[in-house]
């Protein structure tokens, strides 16, 4: 019996290996080659979209409506680990939700680092949001540089400031909500204005942060929801974590 | 393929087996930080800086993060449940 399966699954596995291995014969060597689309996007960024980032010009533009459904893939997950977690919650009786007063602490050393780099990275994370459409980044990133901010909070032990974080899940419930729905208004904007979902319909020539039309304004929206979604989770993850310390 | 990313790939190799093969789930997820830094700098070298900065921020920071504060969750809860056995 054991045998047998042995025997069929070698077989498989031999056939996947085989399958992948002549799959890979007829790829570019590791660094060259380009594709059509690739070559495509890169000549037409500049003149068309005056944005200088083409993966921006690409998720947010050329196919804005891929970035909307990941979008609303995040959000989604967001909302399934709110529901979990806060089901959770009541189930904690009322004498479990005494917060301690001073959590565990790190070293004095990282204490002072984590607090010295809170400033530095949410600058660093609305800068990449800001210049998503000339250099690389975007929202995405920027949002996820923001949450590491507050995961420099965290690393430095201020409970203080967690908490207020931990009160405040409705607010980023609400960012979260709103760069979701920011970019979809950006693609009703293009049916409305140009008569295509997601069409550029603003001027892409304005100089400075604003050039690529909808570019940098999708980038804020996202940076909004991405760094609301990821907050969200690690505010109901440390309420959690909050519920069970007790002094 | 230059010398350095041929370097960083196969360290990418080692450290990937190392994740794979520690039981620790902390240590785990120590390693697949260390694990994300190196894949952030492989996109840096072979021209992807929007793919490595999204690789160094929710690999190295927002994963972590997360995969620390369940697995604190789930400690926590063994210790009472042990407690409250006793």
């Amino acid at each position: 019996m054991r045998r047998g399966r042995l025997i069929v699954g070698g077989l498989g596995v031999l056939l996947v290996v085989a399958a992948f291995a002549w799959a890979c014969t007829g790829l570019h060597a590791f660094g060259h080659g380009t594709t059509r689309y690739g070559e495509m996007v890169a000549r037409a960024t500049v003149p068309q979209r005056a944005a200088t980032n083409a993966v921006a010009a690409v998720t947010f533009d050329f196919r804005g409506v891929d970035t909307l459904g990941e979008e609303f893939i995040l959000f989604i997950a967001v909302i399934g680990v709110s529901i979990l977690l806060r089901s959770l919650r009541s189930e904690t009786s009322e004498e479990e939700t005494h917060i301690a007063a001073a959590g565990p602490r790190g070293s004095e050393f990282s204490r002072w680092l984590a607090a010295g780099l809170v400033g530095p990275v949410a600058v660093l994370a609305a800068y990449i949001v800001a210049h998503g459409a000339l250099t690389p980044g975007g929202g995405f990133q920027g949002g996820a540089i923001l949450m590491a901010a507050v995961a420099a909070i965290f690393v430095g032990g201020e409970y203080v400031v967690l908490l207020t974080i931990r009160t405040s899940a409705t607010w980023l419930d609400i960012a979260d909500a709103l760069g979701a729905a920011g970019l979809v208004v950006l693609g009703f904007g293009g049916l409305i204005a140009a008569g295509t979902f997601f069409q550029n319909f603003i001027d892409k020539r304005t100089s400075g942060l604003l050039t690529g039309g909808i570019i940098p304004l999708a980038n804020i929206a996202v940076g909004l929801e991405v760094a609301g979604a990821l907050l969200t989770v690690v505010a109901e993850l440390l309420d959690q974590r909050l519920l069970s310390t007790r002094t | 393929m230059n010398a350095f990313l041929a370097f960083v790939l196969t360290l990418v190799g080692v450290v990937g087996l190392l994740v794979v093969l520690t039981n620790d789930p902390v240590r785990q997820t120590v390693l697949g930080g260390v694990l994300s830094l190196l894949l952030a700098v492989v996109f840096f070298a072979v021209q992807a800086p929007d793919v490595a900065l999204s690789e160094l921020a929710i690999g190295t920071v927002a994963v972590p993060l997360m995969l620390l504060l369940a697995i604190g969750k789930i400690r926590e809860h063994r210790a009472r449940e042990e407690e409250m056995r006793e």
